[in-house]
């Protein structure tokens, strides 16, 4: 077996972008985060806390599953969209930053100091943009099955291609090395192709816990609450 | 219950097995920053110009499962990955655990047991 040399690093490292890029998207990462835990208790009750930590263990899990795009490029899960379709924005936030966290400290996966950019880009720009457009297309999802899973494909795809442009700003603002829009056409054009095998995994999923556990599925459970939360008592 | 384990045992084996079948290509993002430069056969950019070339050396790169391996051997990526997906499963459970509402007496239809 070939040694997985290049699977080593899967998110930016240290320096890729100059310091006070760094400490912006620190800051960025920090508040949006801490919005995150104070909504995320709303979410979070003794049915899906359980299912929220093993939502962040599978996305860990995926994320080391590098597939071909091109030849000599690869691709991973990011799970901004799965996680923000299966346990909701805030807690799907969380989620991805704590993988991206024990990523860098751990398995020396993305620096330290590019937690702050990696969390904006994954774990904030792909989950809550993910999310947006999952919910903009919930008529959809809440149709049939097989709606929720094209709209868990289109949410993961424009989720890894956001993130991507996430990666161009933060380049635009203190990288160097390569023309903004060289970086600007190959991120794109990497992750458009990426999206896609974030698309089938995601749909993959979501229709899997859709089909045993419809009730742990967030983007259809919460637009209809008081059907299964309170059915004993109210009809609605 | 049983659908919590089996999604737990889902994400052990992709993490346990089939992580050995994962691509060792450079992800979107190595590539765009890898790319003007020459590579040596462990992926350090030896020449030309690219945005890798200002990466500096990973600040935890001693740790013991740094790389996704167990101590460096080669050919221990799975049980690293078992490892990373207990890890991650107790840290953000618990956090979500300790952060959950606390259901009241009378409003619980379905307890997990």
């Amino acid at each position: 077996m070939e040694p997985h040399t290049d699977l080593v690093a899967m998110h930016m490292s240290d320096g890729i972008v100059n310091a006070p890029t760094s400490v912006i998207f620190g800051l960025v990462a920090v508040l949006g985060l801490a919005v995150c835990v104070a909504r995320a208790r709303g979410d979070l009750d003794d049915r899906t806390a359980p299912m929220a930590g093993l939502v962040a263990a599978f996305v860990f899990a995926v994320q080391m599953l590098n597939f071909p795009i091109l030849p000599g490029v690869s691709g991973h899960l990011l799970g901004g969209a799965l996680c923000a379709i299966l346990v909701g924005p805030y807690v799907g936030a969380i989620c991805v930053s704590i993988v991206l966290l024990l990523q860098a400290l751990l398995f020396a996966d993305g620096g330290l100091s590019a937690l702050g950019t990696n969390i904006t880009n994954m774990a904030l720009i792909g989950t809550f943009v993910g999310y947006g457009v999952a919910v903009a297309l919930r008529r959809v999802a809440l149709r049939s099955r097989g709606g929720l899973v094209v709209v868990a494909f289109v949410a993961a795809w424009v989720n890894t291609v956001v993130a991507s442009l996430g990666f161009v700003l933060e380049y635009a603002i203190g990288g160097q090395g390569l023309a903004l829009g060289t970086v600007f056409g190959l991120m794109t054009g990497f992750h458009a192709l990426i999206g896609i095998g974030e698309g089938i995994i995601t749909a993959l999923t979501v229709g899997a816990v859709a089909a045993v556990r419809p009730d742990l599925v967030y983007l259809t459970r919460s637009a209809a609450p008081s059907l299964t939360i309170k059915s004993q008592g109210v009809r609605s | 219950m049983a659908f919590y384990a089996g999604f737990l045992v889902v994400a052990l084996l992709l993490a346990g097995v089939v992580s050995y079948a994962a691509s060792s290509s450079p992800d979107g993002l190595d590539a765009v920053t890898q790319t003007g430069c020459e590579l040596d056969e462990s992926g350090e950019p030896v020449g030309g110009t690219c945005i890798a070339q200002n990466a500096g050396e990973h600040a935890t790169a001693a740790s013991p499962l740094a790389d996704y391996t167990v101590g460096g051997s080669e050919g221990t990526t799975g049980i690293a990955g078992v490892i990373g997906v207990l890890v991650t499963l107790i840290l953000a459970g618990g956090l979500f655990w300790a952060l959950r509402r606390r259901s009241s007496k009378d409003e619980t239809p379905s307890r997990v047991e």
